[in-house]
């Protein structure tokens, strides 16, 4: 129970990097990114590209650190990968959505056009690295550790608890000390008076894009370094970050991050007595529960 | 290739374009008229097979029953299979519709798309229910005995023809009743429509309803075409989003423009096939995925230049004023 | 001199137009007061001076500038700001970060500003940390002035401050504005209490249905027989 409880809080703080963004994208963008799960994907194989393919071009070692499963060339990739993701995400906003912007769309438009742009990425990624299964480093005995209480966890697993933390930190402090910050939570709480301010709304577009495609892109290199990584595994995510979004109140990242950490323990929880493929279902019941009895979310206002 | 063979052809891609006609106007009275964004097509698409085959199936007995598992077989004509589809289908979106219909449009896409991936979950999962992953086969076809195997198809598109334009024309004459026009009130303008004093709900249930029901004769009409179903047919892709694809290309509130949409997207997408076989060999394994991308760009191109449509939305909205 | 001109401006949201060919003067310092029944049209003005409504019809000129139809967001950094009547402050944000939006497009150290804001309204600074969203709704409509305030704005566009206000609060609300007038910025003020609003108006206009009806000093108004029946309460 409480083994299961641990992996469920590794695999929530995947989950709420991912909807943090998504609920950012919500709150300042105003629309349902379907698209979000797909950059978590592209995160994950980009890194896989750097790892395996440019990091033996420039020659960066291939060793890894201690007991966890990679080393410099995962510390040089990830980064960048977050970089690479933020830019995409930046570039179907400058080509897509900025159009629909222009004409006034109405909410199902871009999510329309976002749905879209999911398959987009998805296939784009299917062709060049096809639909197996993938690994960082394929082969590797990955044992756990035993930490007081009976809990079980993989030294990698300690670590992406770390790297979330210390996202969701960096995340705040920009926030809430930091001029484009607090623009951008302006912007979150009242678009047309931060207009009105002077406030370049689509500059703090832009900024929400990268930052939101930055995270997703974490979340998946995190969940390649924790499992796989497989071409259906953004499209899987999706579901699981709108319940976590919503169960948060979509638009309030403090609120996604806690969402995450509670859909991840409860899809954990439901495998001991529910096929594991079903943990999907489980997102989506929570999902609906919330909806149908509080769908402003945990904290959202009547 | 002789002119036997491209008549055949042309007669299979006529009714695979046909039952994506009926699926797009069963879309087109949820989007088209009322603006619910479904994007779990798929899950209609997947029971109103299912149902159908079941019904249409006698319940696997004997050694049979080891290898295959249903929970029912009934063993009745067709007709019965498309209609029992067809109100299995609206039971189901009825019961989907009493959470859901009252959350804003994003959420209803939401929850739509999770209530898809969980039928065909559940479909996969659940052997006792229809085989799981092995899904279903044998289906029978209607009239069976009537021609040579070979010449099989002819029938099944007239079938498919008359039952793609008795749906169309059921459609068009409820359009313009006054029930149509108050459909297509919500969606111009959810919030006036509720202020003349019209149980919004109850519209919406009712569009998602009729638009789920002839969704679910789209999947009758599959399943027995292929003869054989399983949950991984009815996939994100290939159950809702070329659909949806189809419905935008074709004009959406436009029962005319889902039909041609269909058409036109299927021919585009048996278009692409004929790209792909050009490519070298390495790539060939992609070509499904190039296949999509290419849709997938086609969809937003639409969105951005011509949202409407090729045929745009129809005007005519009263029997009385055409 | 007259630093806003409004000439013959025609608007609607929609093909049918709200606003008339209307003219309205500004002069430099002035407080200048639009009253008139509901559905006048007077909110559509202040939105389209700054810029959230394109007029069909008309010329908006601010200083030597031609301004019709120019985006909010250039509007406000040529020396207008505007308070709108709701949803003027940003609940989730404190005093002190409200006002910091409000400067947002400064890029010179703002700090003597800030405490000059300060000072016109005391209130503010002692409660700086709070959530705007916890406020009263005179204490938020402080806020939502002092917001507009941080650009040391020319003119000030304010959209019926005293809406939703409880009696007692609304002739301290007045009071501000005219200490804010006394720092130098002209003000236009739309009103539905407009016996307040014309009474510290050195000018005032009266709209009905979208076009001008009456305009003349604001006593001159609050004296007038016709006026007071129709838009005063007798």
């Amino acid at each position: 129970m409480l083994e299961l409880t641990t992996y469920g809080v590794v695999l929530g703080s995947i989950i709420a990097l991912g909807a943090i963004g998504l609920s950012m994208v919500y709150g300042i963008v105003r629309f349902a990114n379907f698209a979000h799960g797909e950059f978590m994907t592209a995160g994950a194989y980009i890194a896989l590209f750097m790892v395996t393919g440019v990091s033996s071009w420039i020659g960066i070692p291939d060793n890894t650190f201690a007991s966890l499963s990679f080393g410099w060339r995962m510390v040089f990739a990830f980064p960048f990968s977050m970089a690479c993701v933020a830019g995409i995400a930046i570039l179907f906003d400058r080509i897509l959505y900025r159009k629909l912007r222009a004409k006034k769309s109405g909410p199902v438009m871009f999510a329309m056009s976002s749905l879209g742009a999911s398959f987009i990425i998805r296939m784009v990624l299917l062709i060049i690295w096809g639909a197996d299964y993938r690994f960082y480093r394929p082969g590797l005995m990955r044992p756990a550790l035993q930490l007081p209480w009976g809990i079980k966890i993989r030294p990698d697993q300690i670590l992406i608890l770390c790297v979330v933390l210390f996202l969701v930190v960096a995340l705040h402090l920009f926030l809430q000390n930091t001029k484009m910050g607090k623009a951008m939570r302006a912007t979150a709480d009242n678009a047309e008076l931060a207009l009105i301010t002077g406030i370049d709304t689509e500059r703090i577009i832009i900024w929400t894009w990268g930052i939101g495609g930055a995270l997703a892109a974490a979340g998946g290199i995190l969940y390649g370094i924790d499992v796989q990584i497989h071409g259906e595994m953004g499209w899987n995510f999706l579901i699981p970050l709108f319940a976590a979004a919503i169960l948060g109140s979509i638009g309030n990242i403090y609120g996604a991050l806690i969402g995450g950490l509670t859909i991840g323990i409860a899809q954990q929880l439901s495998t001991a007595f529910m096929l594991p493929t079903y943990k999907l279902a489980v997102a989506f019941v929570i999902m609906i529960v919330i909806l149908f009895i509080r769908p402003q979310g945990i904290f959202g206002k009547e | 290739m002789e002119i036997g063979g491209i008549i055949a052809y042309l007669v299979s891609f006529a009714i695979m374009a046909g039952i994506y006609a009926v699926f797009c106007l069963g879309l087109n009275i949820q989007w088209g008229y009322t603006g619910l964004f479904n994007i779990g097509i798929a899950g209609f698409f997947c029971i109103g097979a299912y149902a159908s085959a079941m019904i249409t199936t006698p319940k696997p007995t004997g050694i049979y029953a080891q290898y295959v598992h249903q929970i029912f077989g009934l063993n009745l004509p067709f007709i019965v299979g498309i209609v029992g589809a067809a109100i299995i289908c609206g039971v189901i979106a009825f019961l989907i519709g009493i959470p859901t219909l009252k959350l804003g449009e994003d959420y209803l896409a939401i929850a739509t798309l999770g209530i898809a991936e969980a039928i065909r979950l559940v479909f996969n999962n659940e052997h006792w229910l229809a085989n799981g992953p092995r899904g279903l086969m044998g289906l029978p076809q209607p009239l069976q005995g009537l021609v040579d195997a070979k010449d099989y198809n002819y029938i099944y598109l007239i079938i498919i023809v008359i039952i793609m334009v008795v749906i169309y024309l059921s459609i068009e004459r409820v359009i313009r009743s006054p029930w149509g026009r108050v459909l297509r009130g919500i969606r111009e303008d959810e919030v006036s429509a509720a202020m003349s004093g019209k149980d919004i709900f109850h519209f919406k249930m009712q569009s998602l309803v009729f638009g789920s029901m002839v969704m679910g004769i789209g999947g009758a009409l599959y399943a027995h075409y292929t003869k054989s179903i399983s949950p991984d047919v009815f996939t994100p892709l290939y159950g809702t989003f070329i659909i949806w694809v189809m419905l935008m290309a074709g004009g959406s509130g436009n029962n005319k423009g889902a039909v041609l949409g269909a058409y036109a997207i299927w021919a585009v997408w048996i278009g692409t096939k004929f790209m792909t076989d050009f490519l070298p060999y390495t790539l060939k394994a992609r070509a499904p995925y190039i296949r999509f991308l290419l849709i997938g760009i086609l969809l937003e191109i639409i969105l951005i230049y011509r949202p409407q449509g090729l045929l745009g939305e129809e005007k005519k909205v009263s029997k009385l004023i055409d | 001199m007259i630093i806003l001109q409004i000439k013959d401006i025609t608007v609607g949201y929609t093909e049918i137009d709200i606003l008339h060919e209307v003219n309205i003067n500004v002069p430099s310092g002035e407080i200048v007061s639009i009253i008139g029944p509901n559905g006048a049209g007077k909110s559509t003005l202040l939105k389209t001076i700054f810029g959230l409504l394109k007029p069909r019809h008309g010329k908006v000129t601010f200083k030597e500038w031609d301004i019709t139809g120019l985006k909010p967001n250039m509007v406000v950094r040529k020396g207008i700001s505007y308070v709108p009547q709701v949803d003027n402050v940003f609940p989730s944000m404190t005093i002190q970060e409200n006002l910091e939006m409000g400067a947002f497009i400064r890029n010179d150290d703002y700090s003597l500003r800030l405490r000059e804001v300060y000072e016109l309204f005391p209130i503010m600074a002692e409660r700086k940390k709070q959530k705007v969203g916890h406020l009263s709704g005179g204490q938020r409509q402080m806020v939502a002035m002092g917001r507009a305030l941080m650009l040391d704005p020319e003119v000030l566009l304010l959209d019926e401050p005293s809406a939703g206000l409880a009696p007692v609060l609304v002739s301290g609300i007045f009071e501000k504005i005219k200490d804010i007038n006394a720092t130098g910025v002209a003000i236009i003020i739309v009103e539905q209490n407009a016996r307040e609003a014309l009474k510290m108006a050195h000018h005032g206009y009266v709209l009905a249905t979208g076009r001008n009806v009456l305009d003349d000093r604001g006593d001159a108004l609050l004296a007038n027989q016709e006026v007071g029946r129709l838009y005063l309460g007798g």
